[in-house]
């Protein structure tokens, strides 16, 4: 089925000033057209810790949107250095992050568990060093 | 509870949104974490925080979150307080640290279940 709107992303390594202007537009975007509030929340919130994911953990990447009649798709690639394990990386308080990163208020360990929570669908690939690959699927 | 009385009870000053006092607000955040903002925080809620950098702005507006009171007597950029504006939140700062801003707002009742 083709998609009523799509639109392509950059998301630079470490361009921590630009970081999260992806998922703003996503968010106005999905707004303009008419997108439910509650559904626009979760799918802002969702993007911007994707996002916040390549520009923080990888080498840079890009973010791809695509609304359709029955759902919207934010899904995302990066050119490495990839997770070495995934379902550690799933755990609630897990992270990598520098002292640097934590200053600016991230590396929780919150992101990708809550990208699953927000999302209706979520599906994580990653190989090491190639990259990851995450698709989230919100039903409309 | 009003935004003015938050204003009021954290002796706060306003940078932006001045006129949107009057909105009301039954939630309160107190955080430097911005994934737990965006994890844990409601709507409607005012964001405590003691950080100033751009990204506290960008979770702000993912989370629908209206209101930011930066606390320990720290000031954003100009850029941010403009673009606070653009996106109709309201931004104060205090002199109060952390704990005792949220603890002040907490013994007036806000976000304090027992009295909902
Ligand atoms: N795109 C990515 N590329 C490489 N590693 C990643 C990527 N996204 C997440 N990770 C790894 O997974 C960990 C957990 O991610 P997340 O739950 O978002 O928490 P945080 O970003 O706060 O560390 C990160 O600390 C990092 O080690
Ligand atoms: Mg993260």
């Amino acid at each position: 089925m083709s998609s009523i709107y799509e639109m392509d992303y950059n998301v630079g390594s470490r361009d921590f000033a630009a970081a999260g202007d992806a998922s703003r537009s996503i968010k106005r975007t999905l707004q303009q057209i008419g997108v439910d509030t509650s559904v626009v929340r979760r799918i802002a919130i969702a993007s911007y810790e994707a996002e916040m994911n390549i520009a923080i953990h990888s080498k840079g990447g890009k973010m791809h949107l695509a609304v359709n009649s029955d759902k919207v798709v934010v899904a995302t690639e990066d050119f490495g250095p990839g997770i070495e394990n995934v379902d550690l990386a799933m755990t609630e308080g897990w992270s990598t992050a520098t002292d640097e990163i934590r200053e600016m208020g991230f590396g929780a360990g919150m992101g990708l568990p809550n990208m699953k929570k927000c999302s209706d669908e979520f599906s994580i690939e990653s190989s090491v060093p190639e990259g990851t690959r995450i698709k989230m699927i919100f039903k409309l | 509870m009003k935004l003015f009385e938050i204003k009021d009870i954290l002796g706060a000053q306003i940078l932006c949104g001045e006129d949107k006092l009057g909105d009301e607000i039954s939630l309160a955040c107190g955080c430097d974490l911005m994934s737990d903002v965006l994890r844990f925080a409601k709507e409607d809620v005012v964001l405590l925080t003691g950080l100033t950098n751009i990204h506290v702005l960008k979770t702000a507006e993912m989370a629908n979150i209206q209101c930011i009171v930066f606390v320990r007597d720290k000031t954003p950029a100009d850029e941010i307080v403009q673009e606070a504006q653009e996106l109709n939140m309201v931004i104060m700062k205090t002199k109060l640290p952390l704990y005792e801003a949220c603890g002040k707002l907490y013994k007036e009742g806000l976000g304090d279940k027992l009295y909902e």
